[in-house]
């Protein structure tokens, strides 16, 4: 235990600085999964809130317990939502993979850049990840568009005859998706590269080995947390992303995160958008604690060096 | 050492920041194009900002916005920084995994997911204690702090990781009491990264809006809300102004965020290296 000597000290308010972010969390993040997980077993109801209550109580006294199973019957049951489990986890995948090829050697070439221009080379990727990511979507509208700017130009040095449908479709979908999460990818990546020991690739080249083997015995598997890092961070938030399949999805495109959006606010179905977040929860919770396990793996060596 | 990028690397770079760069710039172009099909080039025309700038529904929800994330980012840095500083230097106490996955878990789950249980939850406190009354600017308040929050933490935990124990161990040795070590030597050392975790949640909040859809009610329409209801409809001039300026404001906080950090990192490390040379002489 590399504890200080202030911490050793500060024990007794320790519980109560804890406390404040400890019981927030609980109460605003924690304890709304039980709500859901409540809810999932509830019946939609013509009422405010629009569900059946799962306690009859009466006179404080519990009269009866009723649990409904018809949500996640019906999602076992109706190969639709089975389907679009598989095609969210299929779209999210293939996004992950796509972020890695194309984000790797991006942080790689940051990391390896001279140290002054490091900086202006890691905002120019930060920046578009500060402005708006609804309105980082809503560009690429206007560029994949059947009148949009890639079409014109392609039509105006006539390249092509007539407009490529090259919206609402898989294409546009996995474009924007990479796009809008490649910076999530870069950056866990830059921090482990930025850190490796160069003199290891010096040692490598000595001992004759080519800039091919150095990279795939030494970098590559020095980066493994970083890349982990990086590909739950893009992974999970997109097997539910919403924004992008709505906007420039095509109409068959299977996302879970719509399905529950359009159960919540179109069918106001809330026990049936609950089954479907618990589904999805139950999907996340592997990825999520190898993101958390790479994390602190991460934390704890910084902390001992 | 400095070897140069060789050609690969070079290329690589270029293809990637066209990427991430292209999008934007077009945007920005199209918002000074006069006609209203917003991908026709019909002449130069700032007519957009004007309409922008009229357009009462956006304006308010701009304001409402801005409120929001001012509250939100101010909360978020409160929690964040004490949750950033029991990460770095409690390690280990009853419930710390609990707590360190509950502020990993914010950041990457889908926010149909959070928005969805953060509204149930409010739902049942209303049932139960009958508050929150509605759903409004507290909801979405409360629903930011918890997303940003997570945000802080990462940054002042990364931080706090950095410097130097010794300096609290030091004042320590001097006498000083742990809250003023904290408020006093702690605090100043971690300040770059509670700006820049004040930056993250401002972009954040004003940005949000899958969380907000749940946790909103009548009359509480963010930008984000407004922007996702016109572009779900098709491209829009406004929009587009909308846009640009964004991108401006962003660029200049974060520009000159960044100066005024490699400035003050510069400074202290010159005050590092006289003090360090002052010790040197009297020893």
């Amino acid at each position: 235990m590399n504890m200080s000597r202030l911490m050793r000290k500060l024990k007794p308010g320790k519980g109560a600085v804890i406390a404040v972010p400890f019981f927030w969390l609980l109460l605003f993040f924690l304890v709304p999964f039980f709500i859901v997980l409540k809810i999932s077993f509830a019946e939609q109801d013509l009422a405010i809130p629009p569900f059946t209550s799962l306690l009859q109580v009466e006179d404080g006294v519990l009269q009866s317990l009723s649990l409904y199973f018809g949500n996640f019957h019906f999602i076992f049951t109706d190969g639709l939502y089975a389907a679009t489990y598989l095609s969210s986890l299929k779209v999210a995948f293939f996004t992950t993979v796509m972020c890695l090829l194309l984000g790797y050697p991006i942080a790689y070439a940051i990391a390896r850049a001279d140290p002054a221009r490091r900086n202006v080379l890691l905002m120019l990727v930060m920046l578009p990840f500060w402005t708006s990511f609804l309105l980082r979507v809503y560009a690429w509208m206007g560029l994949l568009n059947e009148t949009g700017l890639i079409n014109n130009f392609l039509m105006s040095i006539g390249l092509i005859s007539e407009p490529l449908h090259l919206f609402h479709n898989d294409f546009s979908l996995y474009l924007v998706m990479v796009y809008a999460y490649l910076p999530f990818m870069i950056l866990p990546l830059f921090s482990h590269l930025v850190k490796m020991d160069m003199r290891l690739l010096e040692a490598a080249a000595d001992l004759g080995a080519g800039p091919i083997k150095a990279f795939l015995t030494i970098t590559l598997p020095l980066s493994k947390n970083g890349i982990i890092a990086g590909s739950m961070m893009v992974f999970i938030p997109a097997v539910g992303e919403f924004v992008i399949p709505e906007l420039v999805g095509g109409t068959d495109t299977l996302m879970i995160g719509k399905v529950l959006w359009n159960e919540f606010f179109d069918n106001n179905n809330w026990p049936m958008a609950s089954a479907v977040a618990i589904i999805m929860v139950l999907m996340l919770i592997v990825p999520i604690a190898l993101l958390h396990r790479y994390e602190t793996r991460e934390l704890e060596g910084k902390g001992n060096a | 050492m400095h070897n140069k990028l060789s050609p690969f690397l070079k290329g690589v770079l270029v293809v990637g920041f066209l990427f991430l760069y292209i999008p934007i710039v077009s945007l920005i172009v199209y918002s000074f194009n006069e006609s209203k099909l917003v991908t026709v080039w019909g002449g130069f025309s700032t007519k957009w900002y004007v309409s922008l700038f009229n357009n009462e529904q956006i304006m308010s929800a701009v304001k409402l916005s801005i409120q929001i994330a001012l509250a939100s980012a101010l909360a978020a840095v409160a929690l964040g920084t004490i949750a950033g500083f029991v990460l770095a230097r409690f390690k280990r106490f009853p419930g710390s995994t609990l707590f360190a996955g509950m502020m990993t878990a914010p950041m990457v789950m889908p926010e149909v997911i959070t928005g969805l249980s953060m509204l149930l939850l409010f739902i049942s406190l209303q049932q139960l204690i009958g508050v929150p009354s509605e759903r409004g600017f507290i909801t979405i308040w409360i629903g930011h702090t918890t997303l940003c929050m997570a945000y802080v933490a990462v940054v002042v935990r990364s931080r706090l990781l950095e410097i130097d124990q010794s300096l609290e161990d030091a004042a320590m040795d001097l006498g000083a009491r742990p809250l003023k070590i904290f408020f006093v030597i702690t605090l100043p050392l971690v300040s770059q990264a509670i700006a820049s975790g004040f930056l993250l949640s401002m972009t954040l909040s004003l940005d949000d809006l899958v969380t907000t859809a749940f946790l909103s009610g009548p009359g509480s329409t963010t930008l984000p809300q407004v922007i996702f209801s016109k572009v779900r409809l098709g491209l829009n001039p406004e929009i587009n102004a909308l846009a640009s300026i964004t991108v401006l404001v962003v660029g200049v906080v974060v520009l000159l965020a960044n100066y005024l950090m490699l400035n003050a990192q510069r400074n202290r490390d010159k005050a590092i290296a006289a003090a360090m040379r002052e010790s040197g002489a009297h020893s």
